[in-house]
């Protein structure tokens, strides 16, 4: 006889285990997760940490500023310390293109309710006295944006959501969605079929080969992206500093790595989880350039992981026309991580047929259909 | 478990010494439920400092084959990142000589 479960997870990822948590919360424990390596081993456990709510559109805006209030309560919710630090997000703007879109996002955000401010190349240096200047022509600041380690993050939804009754099981492979019609059936894993109706793809960038198993196509892509982590030293750069200019971003955490990476523009999509020497040689050259006196620090450690990208940069969410209650939680472009606390939150109402708190409809992915994309011009990395 | 002085009394056995990791961490860890190396890794940082797991690693393996009783698959391999050892950025930002 098959199991049976009232909603099936797959991916056991931030937004996996985070909804799961959530529906839990809502006293619905009906609910297995599926992960096929260990809790966190995609881009949950492989990210720079950034939390930012300086963003280009909208969507984007909104989504970060409720999940950043929500992670500034998390860690006593879940009773777990994620070293969550808003030391603020310094974007630097290096031509004149860039001035006129920061101003832009600048006013959006403010409208939405965001402190963010555009400052002068001298005041991004007083933020940080260490900054060459010499090609900035301009910058944004928010004091709310910060870092956190994620790792404990994942594994605090899972301890709580495990506690409350969700199954979750690592080392499963998802193998089929059956569908019968409209209808999702089942769910077979290598280790045996979940029957249920209910199925969250939350498989990162995995999750184009998910949807495909339900006989859904999604023009989500992973693209490979690599970073890096120095040896620990004295604390001296509190914001994260990112340019969109250079694909760069770098930060120092709490424990006083700095950690950053740098985006390759000829990156091909796939599941490329290797390390490269490109990257090392363009991150060493970058940040030198950034800061001089990074060129005495050792680097100890790269590795990367996989963007779920979309073709306008803003997540994929809600149900699908092809199939019934196979609700997405991809797409994320990069910045998953910092949006799932109220992503995560919303998922589960959905899931429960109850109002949803934020209104997501925007990022169906039945937006994709001919329709002119409002594109995310705010991805680094 | 753990390692006694001449006295009976306990000692520290320190397992990571770039992140300063003890015995008695591994071991309250795993009681937590962390049971795989990636995920200690994370949790405790061991074998994440400069020297990246040189010697901790192999001894975190054996802690954990000895505490859960199983074999090398179940509590995997962390992945060898590179550099081997650490490189400053003066190096690695230098010019080439072609």
């Amino acid at each position: 006889m098959n199991e049976k479960a009232g909603v099936v997870i797959i991916g056991g990822g931030i937004n996996g285990v985070g909804i799961a948590y959530n529906l839990a919360k809502k006293g619905y424990t009906d609910v297995v997760v599926l992960e096929k390596d260990y809790l966190g081993s995609g881009a949950s456990g492989r990210n720079g940490g950034g939390i930012r709510q300086q963003w280009s559109t909208r969507e984007n805006i909104e989504l970060a500023i409720e999940s950043t209030k929500m992670f500034e309560k998390l860690h006593e919710e879940l009773d777990t310390e994620f070293e969550f630090i808003q030391g603020g997000y310094l974007v630097l703007a290096f031509t004149d293109e860039e001035i006129t879109q920061f101003k832009k996002n600048v006013k959006l955000q403010n409208e939405l309710g965001l402190n963010s401010v555009y400052i002068s190349p001298e005041e991004a240096k007083e933020i940080v006295p260490k900054l060459n200047i010499l090609k900035v022509k301009g910058a944004t600041f928010n004091g709310t944006d910060g870092i956190i380690y994620p790792f404990p993050v994942v594994y605090g939804y899972a301890r709580a959501a495990r506690k409350m009754g969700v199954d979750i099981r690592e080392h499963t492979t998802v193998t089929d969605i059956v569908t019968d019609g409209k209808e999702i059936t089942a769910v077979k894993t290598d280790k045996g079929i979940i029957e249920t109706d209910t199925v969250v793809n939350a498989a990162g960038g995995w999750s184009t080969e998910i949807a495909k198993m339900a006989g859904v196509e999604l023009p989500n892509r992973p693209y490979r992206h690599e970073i890096m982590v120095t040896e620990p030293f004295a604390h001296f750069l509190d914001p994260m500093i990112i340019s969109f200019h250079h694909g760069i971003y770098f930060n120092q955490a709490a424990h006083g790595n700095i950690v950053g990476g740098i985006g390759n523009p000829k990156e091909y999509p796939g599941i490329n989880q290797r390390a490269s020497l490109w990257f090392l040689r363009t991150m060493a050259k970058t940040l030198v350039e950034f800061i001089p006196n990074f060129s005495a620090v050792n680097m100890i450690r790269q590795w990367a992981g996989l963007y779920d990208t979309t073709p306008d940069a803003q997540p994929i969410l809600g149900e699908v026309p092809e199939v019934d209650r196979f609700f997405q939680v991809n797409g994320f472009s990069g910045h998953g991580f910092m949006v799932s606390p109220v992503v995560d939150k919303v998922t589960a109402e959905l899931i429960l047929g109850e109002t949803p708190s934020m209104n997501i409809d925007r990022l169906k992915v039945t937006r994709f259909e001919g329709m002119d994309l409002e594109k995310e011009y705010s991805v680094v990395g | 478990m753990g390692c006694t002085g001449p006295e009976g009394e306990k000692m520290t056995v320190i397992v990571c010494r770039c992140e300063d990791i003890t015995e008695e961490d591994i071991l309250a860890a795993i009681e937590d439920g962390y049971c795989e190396i990636e995920i200690l890794k994370r949790h405790l940082r061991i074998g994440m400092g400069p020297c990246q797991g040189k010697t901790c690693i192999s001894l975190l393996e054996r802690i954990l084959k000895r505490e859960l009783g199983t074999s090398s698959d179940k509590i995997g391999r962390p992945t060898a990142r590179p550099p081997s050892r650490q490189v400053s950025f003066a190096i690695l930002a230098g010019d080439d000589h072609e």
